[in-house]
């Protein structure tokens, strides 16, 4: 039941928060601040609870299951299920809840029911999205994740917001009802072998599939991922959605929404299409590099500041394709961290960046410089931050980094090689960052004031956890074990078979 | 006729009588609230009869008319959206120049009509029922006589009305003199040994979908449905935009599946071209549109074209999935439309996009409705429209129609940019209450909005637990019982 919950606190939250509105402004981000640190709480016990179980890493790695029947007619069920993966994730979904209520607090002043309303919802749909066993389910909260997100960035953004918003829906939306056809698709073929018609999961996993009509089902999954991931070609609804939405929208977008892009990967594309994603690993592999030095590069060239840590999530997402489509367990291990710390990372470097806009009124970083003489707290931690997102050893990002590349370079040494040059330009950029901002010379600004108490904690809790997952990542690492064990399984038996098939004697 | 016919056209001697004693009531001289009232009661009536058909279903009314459980949902969506047209009619024309009464008298016409269409199995019937129809329709398209648009539209229509009943007419013609028959289940018996269509009942059929296309607003028979939809009064919109086109894709879907047709691959390719180029071309039409009955009249077209998809496969699914479809369509744009005539004014249709600018902070419930209903026209999950058009895909990709299901999607990724515009102005701008709520009809401006709350309400409930409209709609039953003539 713990499952249903997490989602129904955070559904009744959004709707208690729009009517809160009728009380006072400010009641909803009361609303909405309780709702996520009770979200924070179920998902913590929860984890505290299993642990023990988790550490056993037993056969079945899945933690709980609850089903309910839904549309029978079509053998949809509402089918909730958890394991070590989803749990991480969920966990995040949690927290950076938390941290989108807190930069938001004052930066939202007009209608602000219906953007803690927005705001609760998205993450509902994340944590739907993270959970959800039956397909058809899983694309409606894809769904429910997106259109409040359609909203935050369209009624709350900045200048540019109509554009941004609608761009970023119809990338979504598009790639989205591509998976919806290769979702029906799956349904009936594996209707039509088995005489099953079922949504669920369980049912799918290990349908038998004509490879010719698999390999375009396997894209139509792979498509809607790789948009929300994002992967190079597909990336350019990024940096605008990112730019314009407010701070804690864009936080959204870098902490959760892109990491759905990645769990969809790992959680539909391999288990359904393990042939195919196989035959995709090296083009897919390629891309992911193209998208680290490609991510990179932009990063570097972008003046405004929002846009620039946009693009680095994009080099960052690389990695995680480069490690995903690797299929060890080290690679996987390295995806999982580095979904956590490029969470933490980069939605660091975007609630600073808000900061800045608040006290600035400017993104551009040409006309920042010197800040650190004014604002002392808020330099030390643009600094850590841009640190941890170059991938300095001690910060989460190093672990995650590093073991990709480890597990990478098994697969494909010279892809390995050339996105270890990321590493160089995301020094690079990251350096850029805190020379432009907060070093050089500042006539300018007169008195700025440094972190409030709201912004501190903040920033301690973030700059806390990135420090933990760099120096004791262990029980992630743990946590995310049985079900990285059973990926590795999965694609090491596959290939074996299709080996002897073609050299036996 | 035996007694039992009588018992089985309940609903529709209903609907004839009430046409009657609402022109009694005129000549009583009665006001326009009580002729409203009578009027909401005998619709109310004839809504609820069609539950209580007191005789087993299928029932044959030979040779022209067949009740079975399809016909009667047909009959049951018509008459809903015709219940929902007056109610928001009252708010609508209480203060406009024309004097109001008359017009409840087409509605109840051009229901009967439309109900006719959708239990009728004979061409004579057909013909009649779509006369009935459209003849209510052309005056009540041009009821605010005096205004420009109004009369422009109304002219259109029957120009192009009688055009296409000639059409459908020699179509008919045409099919009578290769099969010799005008039932739709003796035309079906003698092409039941062909296995191409004979080159006569194919022009004629062809005919017959010119003239039923022009009715259904399908590319390429679209041309006059911008404007017709611009001219007519909001609650006469809504009804062509519903009932009608309801009623006349009823009795297409059974002309169709009763005599098999689709088996014959020149018809189920050359419907697979019309809904593509429906979806796609009406979408296109509507990405700039700043009216909004223009905006829905295009979308309206690309609707009809995703309502085809379900005939073509042609299988178990196809009445289901177009039923449920069909249903979606209704309740949303009814929901559309009466948000749109309770916002207008005596003078002014509340058609232009610019002024729902912020409706969500000067009026929540009205855009909530609005905006729900243009989700739901999107095809958003927790909207019955999702539900609609999974049902759809579902039908078309069950039989391997990829290229239809592609264009499906194509379309929707499309519809989604102008619905979301809609949305958009709903909500921007500042949370200052600027104009004041209409308050010069109370009673039945709550009453309408009560009604677009209810249809909101199916929107949200049939969109999260469909299951029980599903399976309903599994069980209807099209045919049974074969005619003699």
């Amino acid at each position: 039941m713990t499952l249903i919950y997490l989602i129904v606190i955070l559904l009744a939250g959004g709707l208690l928060s729009l009517l809160a509105e009728r009380r006072s402004p400010h009641a909803p981000r009361w609303v909405a601040l309780i709702t996520t640190c009770a979200s924070l709480v179920v998902g913590l016990l929860f984890w505290i609870q299993h642990y023990p179980q988790i550490i056993q890493s037993p056969a079945d790695h899945w933690l709980e299951r609850f089903q309910v029947s839904w549309i029978p007619s079509f053998g949809i069920s509402f089918h909730l299920a958890i394991d070590g993966l989803s749990l991480i994730l969920l966990t995040l979904t949690s927290f950076m809840g938390i941290l989108a209520v807190g930069c938001s607090w004052n930066e939202i002043q007009e209608k602000t029911g219906f953007y803690y309303f927005n705001l609760l919802w998205v993450l509902a749909g994340v944590a739907g999205v993270f959970m959800a066993m039956d397909l058809f389910m899983f694309y409606f909260f894809w769904e429910v994740m997106l259109i409040p997100m359609y909203f935050l960035i369209s009624l709350w953004g900045s200048e540019k917001r109509e554009y941004a918003a609608i761009k970023f829906f119809i990338f979504t939306q598009a790639s989205g009802l591509l998976m919806f056809l290769a979702i029906l698709g799956l349904y009936y073929i594996h209707g039509q072998n088995t005489g099953v018609y079922s949504f669920d999961y369980f049912d799918l996993l290990g349908s038998t599939l004509p490879p010719s009509l698999a390999f375009w089902l396997m894209l139509g999954f792979a498509i809607a991922f790789s948009v929300k991931l994002p992967l190079f070609p597909f990336h350019s609804w990024l940096p605008d959605a990112h730019g314009e939405a407010p701070t804690a929208g864009s936080l959204l977008l870098a902490g959760l929404l892109l990491k759905t892009g990645a769990y969809g990967l790992l959680r539909f594309v391999i288990p359904l299409f393990p042939d195919q994603a196989q035959a995709m690993a090296e083009p897919a592999m390629v891309l992911g590099v193209i998208g680290i030095l490609y991510g990179a590069f932009l990063a570097f060239a972008q003046t405004d500041l929002k846009r620039l840590v946009a693009y680095t999530s994009v080099s960052h997402m690389g990695f995680v394709v480069l490690g995903i489509f690797a299929f060890n367990e080290l690679a996987l291990q390295g995806v999982v961290m580095q979904l956590v710390t490029h969470a933490i990372s980069t939605g660091a470097l975007f609630i600073l960046a808000g900061m800045l806009k608040e006290r600035l009124h400017t993104r551009n970083i040409d006309q920042m410089g010197g800040l650190w003489s004014r604002m002392p707290q808020l330099g030390t931690l643009g600094l850590v931050f841009a640190l941890a997102s170059l991938g300095l050893p001690g910060f989460g990002n190093f672990i995650a980094e590093f073991l990709i590349l480890m597990g990478a370079f098994e697969e494909s040494r010279w892809l390995t090689v050339v996105a270890a040059l990321g590493l160089i330009f995301s020094a690079l950029y990251s350096l850029r960052i805190v020379q432009k901002i907060f070093l050089g010379p500042q006539e300018r600004y007169g008195e700025l004031p440094d972190f409030t108490v709201r912004e501190r904690w903040m920033m301690a809790a973030l700059a806390l956890s990135i420090l933990w997952l760099g120096i004791y990542p262990q029980p992630i690492i743990n946590t995310a074990k049985p079900a990285i064990v059973q990926l590795v399984k999965l694609m090491d038996i596959k290939p074996d078979t299709t080996s002897q098939h073609h050299y036996g004697p | 006729m035996a007694p039992n016919d009588f018992l089985a056209l309940l609903p529709l001697l209903i609907l004839s009588i009430a046409a009657v004693l609402v022109m009694m009531l005129i000549v009583a001289n009665q006001s326009h609230r009580v002729i409203q009232m009578a009027s909401l009661f005998l619709f109310l009536t004839s809504f609820l009869s069609l539950f209580l058909i007191p005789v087993t279903l299928p029932y044959a009314i030979a040779p022209l008319l067949l009740i079975d459980s399809f016909g009667v949902y047909m009959m049951a969506l018509i008459v809903f959206s015709a219940l929902v047209v007056n109610i928001i009619s009252y708010v609508y024309f209480e203060g406009k120049e024309e004097g109001p009464k008359e017009y409840y008298v087409l509605l109840f016409l051009c229901t009967l009509g439309a109900c006719i269409l959708a239990v009728s199995q004979h061409f004579v019937s057909l013909f009649l029922g779509l006369e009935i129809l459209t003849i209510g329709l052309y005056a009540l398209i041009a009821y605010l006589r005096s205004r420009q648009r109004a009369i422009e539209a109304g002219i259109k229509y029957l120009i192009l009305a009688a055009f296409s009943s000639a059409f459908l007419l020699f179509g008919m013609a045409l099919i009578y003199v290769q099969t010799g028959s005008m039932s739709f289940s003796l035309i079906a018996h003698s092409l039941a040994l062909e296995t191409d269509l004979p080159a006569l009942f194919l022009l004629g059929i062809g005919m017959m979908m010119v003239g039923i296309g022009f009715k259904l607003a399908i590319v390429p028979f679209h041309m006059w449905a911008a404007d017709v939809y611009q001219g007519a009064p909001l609650p006469v919109t809504a009804f062509i935009a519903t009932a009608s086109k309801g009623g006349v894709l009823a009795v297409t879907f059974r002309f169709l599946t009763s005599i098999d047709g689709l088996r014959f691959h020149v018809l189920s390719a050359s419907l697979v071209v019309l809904a593509m180029v429906s979806i796609l071309l009406g979408n296109i039409l509507a990405l700039q549109q700043k009216n909004l009955k223009r905006l829905l009249a295009y979308s309206s077209i690309a609707h009809f074209g995703y309502l085809l998809v379900a005939f073509v496969p042609n299988s178990p699914l196809s009445l289901p999935a177009m039923s449920f479809y069909l249903s979606a369509y209704l309740i949303s744009t009814l929901a559309a439309f009466g948000i749109m005539a309770v916002r207008s004014d005596g003078t002014e249709e509340a058609e232009e996009l610019a002024s729902y600018t912020s409706l969500f902070w000067q009026s929540p419930l009205q855009a909530s409705i609005l905006g729900l209903a243009m989700l739901s026209l999107a095809g958003i999950p927790l909207t019955v429209g999702f539900t609609g058009k999974f049902y759809l895909l579902a039908a078309a990709i069950q039989n391997n129609y990829w290229a239809l299901a592609l264009v499906l999607v194509l379309g929707s990724i499309l519809g989604i940019y102008y619905y979301l515009r809609v949305i958009n102005s709903l909500l921007k701008g500042g949370t200052t209450t600027g104009a004041l709520p209409k308050t010069a009809f109370p009673y039945f401006l709550v009453l309408s909005l009560v009604m677009l709350s209810l249809l909101a309400l199916f929107i949200l409930g049939l969109g999260v637990f469909p299951e029980s409209l599903i399976g309903y709609l599994k069980d209807l039953q099209m045919g049974g019982t074969t005619s003699v003539y």
